[in-house]
């Protein structure tokens, strides 16, 4: 149970962090790296 | 009676008793072994399906072409290169990077919540399950070799590496290693990522237009780390999970309280050993059911005679509790 109710704290945690980075313009920055091709992913750049 | 006829006489007699000894092995293991089979079964499809899901643009395959579409925005669980010309969503290892790199973030809360969710919901319930560069590994270690090591040479140290490789390359250069603008690289997926290499260097440098020329020491670099975490793939089992994956050891620190998580019952545990016999990872799941290594196969679930062992995914197999030992 102890577990349990620290794993949903966590979850909670990190759902709060989901939307804070969303407000902050994190997802933005996410997203035009994800969609554009990544020269170092892929050993170019 | 003959030498001859009694030494004929003893030989019958003993492969009789082999005969009856394997009839009976065979019969008690029937169940686990089918239990076994199951659970490896279901986990093949699930990991199968995350692939696809994960990389599911073929046009981008056809065109060698990324999708740029708004699911990029959402990372899924497990270790997938967003320049991937089959990916439909980011990657979480590379977004952690990407957002450390652009010099606007310092601290990655977007990528951090979804590690945090997918750690507190899953643990490494996604090595073992969802992770597409973990089923190319299963797939790779099915390949028969001479001999297939337990684990490597130097196995406890080079378990840490990966944390290392979080720390360093995942983390600090990142955001120090800066150019005149302030914006870092992301240093894994540029010197390590095998998915990146597998997924998205290769199809792109040898399909696409236009990067075979930009193609240099990076490239070579990359594909001979791919080379060789393949070739170990084939020897050791999951070697870069084990050893390198920076998303393994995040992952791996929520596995003691992740809400998929394996459980043990001590007080149904008769200690016959089979849950450690079966682990290809070298863990004892009766002692250390939550450690960090665990990627939840669930193929100690599957061979627990007792059910001490519970919290994953079983499937098939044995129905009820098999009888305990001497009854």
């Amino acid at each position: 149970m102890k577990r349990t109710a620290i794993a949903l704290a966590v979850l909670a945690v990190g759902f709060i962090m989901l939307a804070v980075g969303t407000l902050r313009g994190e997802m933005q920055i996410v997203f035009e790296k994800a969609a554009t091709v990544c020269l170092e992913c892929i050993g170019i750049g | 009676m003959s030498k001859k006829t009694t030494g004929k006489v003893r030989r019958s007699k003993l492969f009789s008793h082999l005969k009856d000894a394997a009839a009976r092995l065979n019969a008690a293991t029937k169940g686990p072994r089918r239990a076994l089979y199951a659970i490896r079964r279901l986990r093949w499809l699930a990991q199968a399906a995350s692939a696809a899901v994960s990389n599911g643009y073929l046009a981008g395959f056809a065109r060698m072409k990324i999708y740029s579409g708004a699911t990029k925005r959402f990372c899924v669980p497990g270790l997938n290169c967003y320049s991937c010309p089959g990916a439909l969503f980011a990657c979480p290892l590379g977004s952690l990077q990407a957002e450390l790199a652009s010099g606007e973030v310092r601290l990655p809360l977007y990528t951090l919540g979804f590690l945090f969710a997918f750690g507190a919901v899953l643990g490494r319930f996604v090595c073992g399950w969802l992770c597409p560069f973990g089923l190319v590994q299963d797939l790779i270690y099915k390949i028969p070799a001479p001999k297939k090591l337990r684990r490597l040479p130097g196995d406890r140290g080079l378990v840490m590496l990966r944390y290392l490789l979080l720390a360093l390359l995942c983390i600090l250069l990142p955001l120090t290693v800066v150019n005149i603008v302030g914006q870092g690289s992301p240093w894994f997926c540029k010197v390590v990522c095998p998915a990146g290499t597998l997924g998205a260097g290769l199809p792109l440098v040898l399909f696409g237009e236009g990067y075979a020329d930009a193609a240099g020491i990076w490239f070579a670099i990359k594909v001979s780390t791919l080379v060789v975490i393949l070739v170990l793939a084939a020897l050791t089992y999951r070697p870069f999970c084990r050893y390198l994956c920076p998303l393994g050891a995040i992952y791996g620190l929520f596995n003691p309280i992740s809400l998929v998580r394996l459980k043990f019952d001590r007080g149904k545990c008769i200690s016959c050993g089979a849950c450690e016999r079966v682990c290809k990872l070298n863990i004892s799941p009766h002692l250390t059911p939550g450690s960090t290594e665990c990627i939840r196969c669930g193929d100690c679930v599957a061979v627990c005679p007792t059910r001490a062992l519970y919290g994953l995914p079983r499937a098939g197999g044995q129905k009820g509790r098999v009888q305990e030992a001497g009854k």
